[in-house]
């Protein structure tokens, strides 16, 4: 459950960048891995409030990606004559965060301490404290991107670019900034799981592509672009691997998911919920 | 027309004479260019899927499959080397033709993705098919490439320490031209014109009379068995196979060498591969900073040149020809 939340939160965050830009962000596994790191730093070696760390995690990951879509996704968005290469670039910045995340950070395994102390007791099942925190704060981050997108006016923005973005720029919303804008969020979801799930599971720098495969799945699942097709995506992976490492070995368990994927996709190419692509 | 004859020769013989006889006191720098050849040639079939407007980063899946069969045939069943190359490619290519029909229905981003998870699917599969393919510990001890004989009359000598490296280097080099020839014909002839036509509009394509669904899955087979000679290749020089022999980076980096030769030109993939690998190579001394300059160099390539280094038009004479380009869709 808690691992299909987190989820949750990579995947909205992978779709939020890929209806309004139609960029497949591959650094987005990296990104992750970023705010982890941010955390672990913040909280883990200063003993800052771990909030406030999660907040830096949020802020810098975000910073981060404003600046990749200012300098780079911009400029070939600008220029190129083939759609394909705003994804080849989007690998290109995944390969050059994974690489400075490795000679900035190291290679070991970072945990954190928990953030909370004691057990629950909750039907003959105890719950560290901390997971439920971490839990609760993932459900009311999921819950404010949803109010943000649907009730204020940037949200608004960003779902008429999503839907047409022609239309969307006759009607003032200024492109440029909302991409932008778009592209920020998205990266912080990011890292706001990042700096989540440290606390339940170490991070290190090779982490990354690893979570960018399993945003694909989650996506290819629930549909690219659509949002509740993000979450139901993310909830089904996050049950079919806890599940699968109860029964089977771990990667006995990503084989199975990954052969089910593509006979899944065989029968609904545009996922549960989206709509058909291409 | 001469001059391009006389171009391709120069060139040709610089490849096949004067590399080698410059670089044959340096196994290590004679191995970085055959390496180069070798990575090349995979990125062809890349390339070609690319040219029916599919982004294919399933390469290193079928580079790995091709290796295993090398492996289990020269170990297990004892096969000669020259039996298992071609096996290599063809078991990759059906594969590619078993997989392909389901998976090429889907298209741009979705079929990128698919790859993608494939190739973590193999690599998967290898690390758990523990029976034929030893788990994470590898199949070790392949036993280089013995002569080739026909009808009693020796074709090729058997690798041996002496003449390893320029033996292998030889290999490569001509697997890349034979290679190189093939796709060069395929994308002349009338086959390149319906891939192209594909890339355009699929639904347009069909309406016209083409098999969409076979071509495509053509395209796709000639590319995995691509893969799976090169695998192949990779895994009789290097002489041992892991789970962990071709992963996703693997296949991203098949594409981004694609990508940053040109798209549009045949030659694309070769000056990508070659310009990128001998670069990465030349990094080395920088250390833990070599994939961070790396990196930055294919994110300032992808900045400049968004449409490829051969979009300079330094295309060697003959096979720099543009295709032209789709007008984007809204």
């Amino acid at each position: 459950m808690i691992l299909g939340a987190n989820y949750a939160l990579i995947a909205l965050g992978i779709t939020l960048i890929f209806a309004i830009m139609g960029v497949l962000n591959f650094a987005h596994g990296e990104m992750y891995v970023l705010g982890g790191f941010v955390t672990y730093y913040l909280y883990g070696l200063f003993g800052l409030n771990y909030f406030l760390a999660l907040l830096a995690s949020a802020a810098t990951v975000a910073a981060v990606g404003l600046a990749f879509e200012r300098l780079f996704f911009r400029r070939v968005l600008r220029i190129t004559t083939r759609e394909e290469s705003t994804m080849l670039l989007a690998a290109g910045t995944a390969l050059l965060l994974d690489s400075l995340s490795l000679v900035v950070f190291g290679e070991k395994q970072r945990g954190v301490p928990p953030v909370a102390p004691g057990v629950y007791h909750v039907f003959n099942a105890f719950v560290p404290a901390g997971r439920v925190l971490i839990f609760v704060l993932t459900l009311g981050l999921i819950g404010a991107f949803l109010l943000f997108m649907q009730y204020t006016r940037p949200g608004r923005g960003l779902r008429a670019i999503a839907q047409d973005k022609e239309a969307a720029a006759l009607m003032g919303v200024n492109l440029d900034r909302y991409r932008a804008l778009g592209f920020a969020i998205g990266a912080a979801l990011a890292g706001v799981a990042g700096g989540l799930l440290v606390t339940e599971f170490a991070v290190n720098a090779g982490a990354g592509t690893p979570i960018t495969i399993k945003a694909f799945i989650m996506i290819m699942i629930g549909g690219a672009g659509v949002v509740s097709g993000a979450m139901l995506g993310a909830v089904v992976l996050g049950f079919a691997e806890a599940v699968g490492y109860f029964f089977i070995p771990g990667s006995v368990t990503y084989l199975l998911i990954l052969v089910g994927v593509i006979v899944f996709l065989v029968f609904r190419p545009q996922g549960i919920m989206g709509r058909p692509w291409g | 027309m001469t001059r391009k004859v006389l171009a391709t020769a120069a060139a040709l013989a610089a490849y096949l004479v004067a590399i080698p006889f410059l670089l044959r006191d340096s196994p290590y720098l004679l191995g970085v260019v055959t390496t180069a050849s070798m990575l090349s040639f995979i990125s062809l079939g890349v390339w070609l899927t690319f040219a029916i407007g599919r982004i294919n980063i399933g390469q290193a899946a079928f580079a790995l499959i091709g290796g295993y069969v090398t492996a289990v045939m020269t170990t297990a069943a004892g096969a000669s080397f020259w039996l298992a190359l071609p096996a290599s490619g063809l078991i990759a290519a059906l594969l590619a033709l078993v997989i392909g029909w389901p998976i090429l229905r889907l298209r741009g981003v979705y079929f990128a993705m698919l790859t993608l998870s494939l190739t973590e699917a193999v690599r998967l599969a290898a690390l758990n098919l523990a029976g034929l393919t030893r788990g994470a510990t590898g199949i070790l001890n392949i036993p280089p490439p013995g002569p080739l004989a026909l009808f009693g009359f020796v074709l090729v000598p058997g690798f041996s320490a002496g003449n390893e490296d320029l033996a292998f280097y030889y290999l490569a080099a001509g697997t890349l031209i034979a290679g190189l020839l093939l796709i060069y014909r395929i994308d002349r002839c009338r086959l390149g014109w319906i891939f192209r036509s594909l890339r355009q509009d699929e639904g347009l394509a069909a309406g016209i009379g083409i098999d969409v669904a076979k071509y495509r899955m053509a395209a796709f087979a000639i590319c995995s068995g691509f893969a799976g000679i090169g695998g192949a290749f990779f895994t009789a020089s290097q002489q041992s196979i892991y789970p962990s022999s071709f992963t996703v980076p693997d296949s991203i980096f098949f594409m981004l060498y694609c990508f940053l030769g040109g798209l549009s030109y045949v030659f694309g993939p070769v000056a990508g591969t070659f310009v990128l690998f001998l670069s990465f190579e030349l990094l080395a001394e920088l250390r833990q900073y070599q994939t961070l300059i790396y990196a930055m160099i294919m994110i300032l390539a992808m900045l400049w040149l968004p449409n490829g280094l051969l979009s300079l038009r330094m295309a060697p004479a003959g096979l720099g020809r543009r295709i032209p380009t789709p007008p984007r869709r809204p």
